[in-house]
């Protein structure tokens, strides 16, 4: 007779503590939602990847679409390059384009796709050929300074050297 | 006068700090020996602990006691954790008006760190102490010996089913605890603040990994639980079998349990974070 409720009370806890697991690893690590079975992957060459991790979302229209799967250096042409891994629900026509971008203010880099007008739709293996690099802080801030300099030709005397990309 | 006078104070002095110098050199060589003794106790333990699983009922009437027992300790407090952390890192997020990340604070602060150090430290004030109190008290009461009188191993009879039923139970309660605290986190970030549910589950899961972060949580809890499991059972085993040897031996479980899973922790984070992501 004890050994019946001291068996019911294991059983009920071990349920208790894999039905957390489970709960840990659906609900919130969200396994199993994006096997790389079902996704097909494009590649994606970008200057400058600014914070972009591998796993970031990939996304379009602000719904998630794919995750990145990898991310290195291509060291012939000193770029990074990035590979996608996008949902097979979903494709994309062949001139689509990809930008990294920022989510909020202190949100984490993803990679917009933006649909192109080709009939032709993306496969796997395909490359994106349009891109945007993440905008770096730095770079946006001395722009802004440069740009600024060249308003006031008192302030800078009109001697600064322009930078290759300030507005004109 | 006043030279040898100067003199016996000096010697006095000296006679001090020689004592404490001592007794510090004795603590060392003392702790030194304890953690082999630990380390044999453990290979020991390992040996005998064949006939646990034979007769894996033993294993289930301590799951019961260590585990069963703390579940009500451990949802009530995994429940008010998450909602701490729910309201603190509302508080901090919205400064910088990123108050839809307090699902991923709430979920990764929980699954990574908190689940299994603060569960590990619950379970060895609250199952770690009773278990080194009742093999003390055994130990006092002569049940070893007479066990040992008998050819029953006090080994594989008391103390194996106390160890194996606490790294089982370790692992489990942990993962409840952080499943209680994610669902504090929602009741105040989604139920009372009003955060979207939706971007609360979504940005929790786009950013919660399940194999660095799940997978790591629950390994983290699990060597907490041998540790603490270690702790209890031996400092039972080796408490002076009198009233204040029991009663220091369940406070050094505690303290032990405690400086032992936190230095864990952080051995095993810094493993585990090496990699990056």
């Amino acid at each position: 007779m004890e050994r019946t409720t001291i068996d019911l009370w294991f059983g009920a806890f071990v349920a208790a503590g894999f039905a957390a697991l489970l709960v840990l690893s659906l609900k919130v690590g969200n396994l199993g939602a994006e096997r790389s079975g079902d996704s097909y992957r494009v590649e994606a060459r970008f200057d400058n990847i600014g914070g972009l991790k591998v796993r970031a979302p990939v996304r379009s229209a602000g719904v998630t679409v794919g995750r990145v799967a990898d991310i290195h250096f291509d060291n012939a042409r000193y770029q990074a390059d990035v590979t996608l891994a996008i949902d097979k629900r979903y494709s994309f026509p062949k001139d689509t384009s990809a930008s990294i971008l920022t989510s909020g203010l202190l949100g984490e880099n993803y990679v917009g796709l933006e649909a192109g007008g080709d009939d032709h739709k993306l496969k796997a293996g395909d490359r994106i050929a349009i891109t945007q690099s993440a905008v770096v802080l730095e770079r946006l801030i001395g722009q802004f300074l440069f740009s600024k300099a060249q308003e006031e030709p008192a302030a800078a005397n009109g001697k600064l050297p322009q930078p290759p990309g300030a507005p004109k | 006068m006043p030279t040898t006078c100067g003199f016996a104070q000096e010697t006095r002095v000296l006679e001090r700090v020689r004592r404490s110098v001592a007794s510090l050199g004795h603590r060392v060589i003392d702790g030194i020996w304890r953690t082999g003794t630990v380390a044999r106790f453990f290979v020991r333990l390992l040996a005998s602990s064949g006939p646990s699983f034979q007769r894996f009922g033993l294993v289930m009437r301590e799951v019961y006691f260590t585990g069963v027992l703390s579940l009500v300790i451990i949802i009530v407090s995994g429940l008010f954790i998450g909602m701490v952390l729910g309201l603190q890192g509302y508080e901090t997020l919205q400064k910088y008006g990123s108050t839809e990340a307090i699902g991923v604070l709430v979920a990764l602060s929980l699954v990574r760190e908190l689940g299994p150090v603060v569960t590990g430290l619950l379970f060895a004030s609250r199952a770690g102490s009773a278990i080194t109190a009742e093999i003390g008290l055994m130990k006092v009461t002569e049940q070893l010996s007479a066990m040992d009188m008998m050819a029953v191993s006090p080994m594989s009879r008391v103390i194996a089913p106390r160890f194996w039923a606490g790294v089982i139970s370790m692992p489990l309660l942990a993962a409840l605890f952080s499943c209680m605290g994610v669902f504090g986190g929602y009741i105040i970030a989604v139920v009372i603040i009003g955060v979207d549910n939706g971007v609360f589950w979504s940005q929790m899961q786009a950013s919660v990994d399940f194999r660095y972060d799940v997978l790591n949580g629950v390994v983290k809890s699990f060597v907490f639980g041998i540790a603490v499991a270690v702790i209890a059972t031996f400092e039972g085993y080796d408490a002076p079998p009198t009233a204040e040897g029991v009663s220091r031996a369940t406070t050094r479980t505690v303290v032990n349990s405690a400086l032992t899973i936190l230095a864990l922790d952080l051995i095993l984070t810094s493993l585990m974070l090496r990699g990056g992501t």
